[in-house]
């Protein structure tokens, strides 16, 4: 139990440390987010075996189909991106600076 | 609702609609339309404000009272346009409607060529509005609106001809000399308000003997106080000054004279300006509680009738003599009515009218003559032209000097015997003040004749030659005008003093000035007369005649040599003692400076600076130091985000 905990919350910390550090590719930003649901998604499983409770099992469906379609969208907006400034580079996606 | 209501309703409408109609028409009426549809609505007003009149007269009306309208409510304060019809005011809408009437036709034939035909009746129509409105008032709120509707017309109608840069300068200057006077008024109607806690006359006056007895006092500084009813008379009075024209307020009545000439005659001399006399005679049941006031009055009014008159001396200006003359004239009613004299005062005021009307009318017609040359050294002779306006202007002049047997010395005489009758502190000197004032105005009276109509004739060949008798629309008012100027007096004087106006101006006994003349010297209009031809006054006017006489007929170069040799009284005069300078080099700067620094301080530094631009601004750099915090990097928004999210765990785990 203990160790599962550990393993999602590295893995959390790892899709987080992803977004902070990477600058270079948005689809490694959007890999990232895949990663922190995925821990999210764990946690969700590891707490309904524990409490033998089967809906935390049932909403990672959920999470996972929204998660698919939120990447769909994520992908295709890399495309128009790129399409308009031939880079998929964070640090030109800097426009709405003050 | 009887007759009589019908007939207010009347009087008070048909100049209105006149005015409305050929204001909102203007240039689509013809010119001859226009001042038929004026002059046809001003005879109904005149046809029915007589008839009112004349219905006081035989007994067939008695004093109403009726409200007609509210036209605002609150917790404390109704405010009714209403009728208050009872003698005085049935005089007073009469003599208005007439003098009215008569300028209206006059001024089709003086009018004839300016391009503000239409414009020009339309005003002199509403200003007949609210000068009835005025007269006809029941309570303050109407009376203010009255009294500030004839000081707008006033200023419409010296600006009248707007393009002149002069016309423009005096409008203003009217405009705003009476908006000082206004200030007291309006004080005064407020402290109406506080005391007696209503606006109605009738009100009003009924409560004053409860106020008189409780005596309370106004605390003008910490340690001065003053009586309640002195304060409203004192503040009532000096709204008065301003309209009608008493030192130090009387600034701009001589340089009002840049208007035509009928509203010369209408307004600042027959109708306007007598607004002020009337106001005190209709709060006469307050002013006679304030023996301050009546003091004041004195004062004022004989030094206004005094120094006045000397101006006229040394004016040029056919129009601006006249106006002086009326100075000292409002100076006569306003000393009557300081010796508790409201009916003389009003008697004045009603034949001051009619002569005063006449005078400028006769002058106006006179400047026509001579291709709208108003000084009176480039007219000369004109008797032998126009006999008929030059029989008329002596009428009227001897009205104004106050000859026996015309109105003028029936008016006149009545404030004479008054104010010797009086028993105030300043009486004794006021008496003489007026008495010497009959001289002078005398004197300025016959120069006026002497120059302008007789003596060498002065003007250009090429006037000479046009010189004719005007036009009938123009002479006809002139007689009009001539024969109340002549028999007005001796009609009026019996019942003048037989308690003409009834109940409407109350006046305690022992101030009853009016009463004691009865009492001891009057038996009769035709002996008062005869009486007239022995008195004091009498001797002034054949003074001043002869001296007139002296100066411009037998040595004309007198006056020349006068002037060489009193080089500094001359100087006086001609600076109409200064108040003028005095106004244009300390008062009009000093507003102007201080409304530079109100400007400065309070509107651009204050409103605009940091009110109005100082939040825009304050906002604009506030944002510019926030707008840093926008990188536009997705990371460091996500870096807040966490940061934040660890900050709250660990406030809501560990606090």
């Amino acid at each position: 139990m203990q160790n599962y905990i550990i393993f999602s919350t590295l893995l959390f910390a790892i899709g987080i440390a992803g977004l902070f550090i990477n600058r270079k590719n948005i689809i490694i930003l959007l890999m990232c987010l895949e990663i922190i649901l995925l821990a999210v998604n764990t946690n969700f499983i590891i707490f309904a075996k524990a409490w033998g409770d089967i809906a935390g099992q049932a909403i990672v469906f959920f999470v996972m189909t929204v998660a698919a379609a939120e990447s769909a969208i994520g992908l295709a907006l890399v495309v128009l991106i790129f399409r308009d400034k031939h880079s998929i580079s964070v640090d030109q996606l800097n426009q709405l600076n003050g | 609702m009887n007759i009589l209501w019908y007939l207010a309703v009347t009087v008070v409408c048909a100049p209105l609609l006149g005015a409305i109609t050929v204001g909102l028409l203007n240039k689509k009426l013809s010119r001859s339309l226009a001042h038929w549809i004026t002059c046809s609505l001003m005879l109904v007003c005149f046809g029915a404000s007589s008839s009112i009149l004349v219905g006081f007269l035989i007994g067939k009306f008695n004093t109403v009272d009726i409200d007609l309208y509210v036209w605002g409510n609150t917790s404390n304060l109704s405010i009714a346009v209403g009728f208050l019809l009872d003698r005085l005011s049935a005089l007073m809408i009469a003599i208005v409607s007439f003098v009215s009437l008569v300028v209206h036709v006059y001024s089709i034939g003086y009018m004839h060529d300016d391009p503000g035909y239409q414009r020009f009746f339309c005003y002199i129509s509403l200003f007949t509005f609210g000068m009835l409105m005025l007269v006809m008032a029941n309570n303050f709120a109407q009376l203010f609106f009255g009294w500030e509707a004839v000081g707008l017309m006033s200023y419409l109608l010296i600006g009248f001809w707007y393009k002149k840069e002069a016309a423009n300068f005096a409008s203003l200057k009217a405009f705003l000399i009476n908006r000082i006077g206004d200030m007291g008024f309006v004080l005064g109607i407020a402290a109406v308000l506080y005391y007696f806690n209503s606006l109605h006359f009738k009100t009003v006056f009924a409560q004053i003997s409860t106020l008189v007895a409780t005596n309370p006092m106004l605390a003008i500084t910490n340690t001065v106080q003053w009586p309640a009813i002195s304060f409203i008379c004192i503040c009532l009075f000096i709204g008065a000054m301003a309209k009608s024209a008493q030192i130090p307020l009387h600034v701009w009545l001589p340089d009002s004279m840049e208007g035509p000439t009928p509203i010369s005659a209408l307004i600042h001399a027959a109708t306007m300006v007598t607004a002020g006399i009337f106001m005190v005679a209709r709060m006469s049941p307050l002013y006679e509680y304030s023996e301050t006031a009546l003091t004041l009055m004195l004062i004022i009014g004989s030094l206004t009738c005094l120094f006045m008159a000397i101006l006229a001396i040394v004016q040029t200006d056919i129009k601006r003599i006249i106006a002086y003359s009326t100075l000292s004239q409002l100076g006569y009613m306003v000393v009557a009515l300081g010796a508790s004299a409201y009916a003389a005062g009003i008697f004045h005021l009603v034949t001051h009218a009619c002569f005063k009307a006449l005078l400028f009318l006769g002058a106006g017609a006179a400047i026509l003559a001579v291709h709208h040359d108003q000084n009176i050294f480039k007219m000369g002779n004109l008797h032998k032209y126009m006999p008929i306006t030059a029989v008329t202007m002596l009428i009227g002049n001897l009205a104004l000097l106050g000859f026996p047997g015309t109105s003028g010395f029936y008016s006149k005489d009545l404030i004479i015997a008054s104010v010797r009758n009086s028993s105030l502190t300043f009486s004794t000197i006021a008496y003489y003040i007026i008495l010497f004032t009959v001289l002078i105005t005398t004197f300025y009276a016959a120069r006026l004749m002497l120059v302008a109509f007789r003596t060498q004739e002065r003007m250009a060949e090429d006037v000479r030659e046009h010189l004719h008798e005007p036009r009938k629309v123009i002479w006809v008012p002139l007689i009009i005008l001539a024969i109340p100027s002549l028999f007005l007096g001796m009609i009026m004087i019996t019942s003048i003093l037989n308690q003409f106006f009834g109940d409407a101006i109350f006046v305690l006994p022992a101030h009853d000035t009016v009463a004691m003349f009865k009492t001891q010297d009057f038996h009769g209009w035709f002996s008062m007369w005869l009486h007239g031809f022995v008195s004091l006054p009498f001797v002034c006017i054949l003074m001043g005649m002869c001296l007139a006489w002296l100066c411009y007929e037998k040595y004309p170069a007198l006056p020349g040599i006068i002037q060489n040799d009193a080089k500094l009284m001359t100087r006086i005069l001609l600076a109409k003692f200064g108040f003028d300078d005095f106004n244009e080099k300390i008062i009009m700067p000093a507003t102007r400076k201080l409304g530079n620094y109100c400007w400065q301080i309070g509107d651009v530094l204050c409103i605009d600076g940091i009110m109005v631009n100082g939040t825009a601004n304050s906002v604009g750099r506030v944002a510019g130091v926030l707008k840093h915090a926008q990188t536009g990097y997705l990371y460091h928004y996500i870096f807040i985000i966490v940061a934040g999210l660890l900050a709250l765990l660990v406030w809501t785990m560990f606090l």
